[in-house]
């Protein structure tokens, strides 16, 4: 028998799922990183606290603009190139020329809403630039269903409440986020509670709390996942 | 109408002189395909420099057959002279034979009429009355006998002045409205064509050998297309940092030359350098690529070529407690590094901020629950409040004071909400609530 007698995310009889090792969402790769409601700052939270060091190219349609805001530089303390732009194909293309770059240490858009623009051919080139370039490439989809991609990672990610502030107990406290891995190459889904380590600057994986598994539905594991 | 009346074939054309006036200085530069200097020079004339060009086409008499024929071909009629003054072409253009050539001015203006001196028609009667008919007869008056005549007269029109600057005693510089290039390359075409592509790569080549022989740059480069019919048309591309390196120049003309109006077709393209600068011959790395701060300079570059240069900023920090003031659009190059990320400051900020309707307001404390959009949220955890005065020497008198909450709702969305003004601060009504900020 080997040691691993069950893949990853698979439960054997009676146990919590085994947690597969966390992934890496600094790689040099496509992802994709779906908001789950409105007014929630997960996503873009956890793909700023992904992003390495350097300069960001950001750019952002009119959409998520007016509906999810601008990025604001106290709050974000990221050097950051913003480019302001109107429709989702004007993003796709900027993301394009940014990963041709090799000033950047990033490049994340922002799309709103359902993008025909955002073909499959179109996520593939994005994702083969991004590894030629060896740049991580974020497509942050507000208000959208995941749809065929060619994102080497697809997250879902929903705010949870936040961790307790030591000092204050009524005051919020350092964001956690379930992350969902919904989709990756080469590793099952499975789902996360993640944390931003901001004195390492690093992010936390660990495995979501068991009460919350209990009190869902007993489907087989593998059919949750979208 | 009487006119009408007397011949009804008649043709009429209402005077336009403003458009007139538009048309001739668009002309003007039109024509600067044959020298580097025009202006538009009264009602009806263009003043080109032509110095030192005529040998590209073939001597002057031949250059002069080309610009009367160029002009034909837009269904303009022109009478041409070559002079070496201003004065004295102006003269053989109007009174002269056609396509008159002159290397010594006062032979040739000898025998015109003293109408070539542009002067005005009271100074033109005396002159009459003086019986001084023709230039020769002017020119053999003693020079004081003038003075004292004209000494009240304007310059423009004293006989004397006008005599001097047509005979090239007195200087009159050529004032073009936009100065020759530095650099530039030229491709002159047999046949009308529409699309400028094909020579574009040739032209960039030659223009970037141009200034790398001067150790020279550009900001901005233009590429304009003179067409067969009397107008030119111009695209401009800007650059964040000089360069001469022609295979990132022509990428961004990229999409923009199908803006470009051909109209009948073009036969000469120039594409010159504006913004000139000092730029060194950089050493590139042994891989063969560009430094990285070119590197950035010229992402900076394409972006702003496709999508405009107002898309495209760098947030900088600012010294201010507003927040919407608190950072401000810096020059994509900046090199400034941002400051640490504040924890209680959001990473997303709406502009403007967002309304909300509170439904139980707390005197000092942050709303229990509140609508958004039709959305009932209701508050778990807040932290606050952070008071921010507004800057008097910004705001306009009677701005409200802002106190900002940060706040968790129960299915863990942070959100940054201010209530604008206090209740009796005599700054207008009940104070109102605003969605500013989203947490990570």
């Amino acid at each position: 028998m080997s040691a691993r007698p069950f893949p990853f995310g698979v439960a054997p009889f009676g146990r919590a799922p085994v947690p597969a090792p966390p992934p890496q969402p600094a790689a040099p790769i496509l992802s994709e990183a779906f908001g789950t409601r409105p007014l929630a700052g997960a996503a873009p939270g956890f793909v700023l606290a992904a992003l390495p060091p350097g300069l960001v190219l950001w750019a952002q349609d009119r959409l998520s603009r007016a509906e999810f805001g601008a990025p604001f530089l106290p709050g974000m303390g990221r050097d950051l190139l913003r480019l302001d732009l109107t429709r989702p194909a004007d993003v796709l293309s900027a993301l394009e020329d940014g990963l041709q770059s090799r000033a950047l240490a990033a490049v994340v858009g922002e799309i709103h809403g359902p993008a025909p623009a955002l073909s499959f051919t179109a996520s593939r080139r994005l994702a083969l630039r991004a590894e030629a370039a060896g740049l991580p490439c974020w497509l942050i989809r507000h208000a959208a269903r995941p749809e065929p991609s060619a994102a080497r990672m697809r997250w879902r990610l929903a705010p949870l409440p936040s961790v307790p502030d030591p000092d204050d107990p009524q005051a919020p406290g350092e964001p956690r986020w379930l992350a969902e891995l919904f989709r990756a190459r080469g590793r099952p889904s499975s789902t996360w509670v993640v944390r931003h380590d901001r004195a390492a600057d690093r992010l936390d994986f660990s495995a979501p709390p068991r009460d919350r598994e209990l009190a869902e539905p007993r489907d087989a594991p593998g059919r949750r996942m979208a | 109408m009487d006119s009408r009346a007397i011949c009804p074939a008649l043709h009429i054309e209402p005077a336009e002189p403003e458009r007139d006036a538009a048309r001739l200085a668009r002309l003007a530069f039109w024509a600067r395909r044959w020298g580097p200097y025009s202006t538009p020079d009264g009602d009806d004339g263009i003043i080109l420099d032509t110095t030192g060009a005529a040998h590209l086409f073939g001597g002057e008499a031949a250059m002069l057959a080309e610009i009367q024929a160029g002009f034909a071909r837009a269904g303009l009629t022109a009478r041409l002279a070559l002079a070496p003054t201003r004065g004295a072409a102006w003269a053989l253009a109007r009174f002269g034979p056609e396509r008159a050539i002159c290397t010594d001015p006062l032979p040739a203006l000898a025998p015109l009429p003293v109408a070539g001196l542009r002067l005005s028609g009271e100074t033109l009667l005396l002159l009459r009355r003086l019986g001084l008919k023709t230039i020769g007869d002017l020119a053999a008056i003693p020079r004081l006998s003038l003075m004292r005549r004209f000494a009240r007269a304007e310059p423009q029109d004293n006989p004397l002045v006008r005599l001097d600057q047509a005979l090239g005693r007195a200087a009159e510089p050529l004032d073009a409205p936009e100065p020759a290039p530095e650099f530039a390359a030229e491709a002159r075409l047999a046949e009308p064509v529409m699309d400028p592509s094909d020579w574009l790569p040739g032209l960039l080549a030659d223009l970037c050998a141009q200034m790398a022989a001067a150790d020279r740059g550009c900001r901005r480069l233009c590429l304009s297309v003179f067409r067969v019919d009397g107008e030119r048309r111009d695209i401009r591309v800007a650059m964040a940092a000089p360069t001469r390196d022609p295979g990132h120049l022509l990428r961004l003309f990229d999409g923009r030359l199908e803006r470009l109006d051909p109209g009948y077709g073009f036969d000469l393209i120039r594409l010159a350098a504006e913004a000139v600068e000092p730029l060194a011959q950089a050493q590139p790395g042994l891989d063969g690529a560009a430094p990285t701060g070119l590197a950035l300079a010229r992402l900076v570059d394409r972006l702003a070529a496709r999508f405009g240069a107002q898309t495209i900023s760098r947030p900088l920090p600012r010294e201010s407690h507003v927040p919407e003031r608190a950072e401000a659009p810096g020059p994509p190059l900046a090199a400034t590094p941002a400051p640490p990320a504040r924890p209680d400051r959001p990473i997303r900020l709406l502009n403007p901020p967002e309304e909300i309707r509170v439904l139980y307001a707390i005197p000092e404390g942050p709303p229990a629950q509140f609508v958004w959009r039709r959305q009932t949220l209701r508050v778990a955890r807040h932290a606050g409040p952070e008071r921010i005065a507004p800057e008097w020497w910004h705001d306009r008198p009677g701005t409200r004071l802002r106190d900002y909450f940060r706040i968790e709702d129960d299915s863990g969305l942070r959100l940054w909400i201010y209530r604008e003004g206090l209740v009796h601060d005599g700054r207008g009504g009940a104070p109102r609530w605003f969605l500013h900020g989203i947490f990570a």
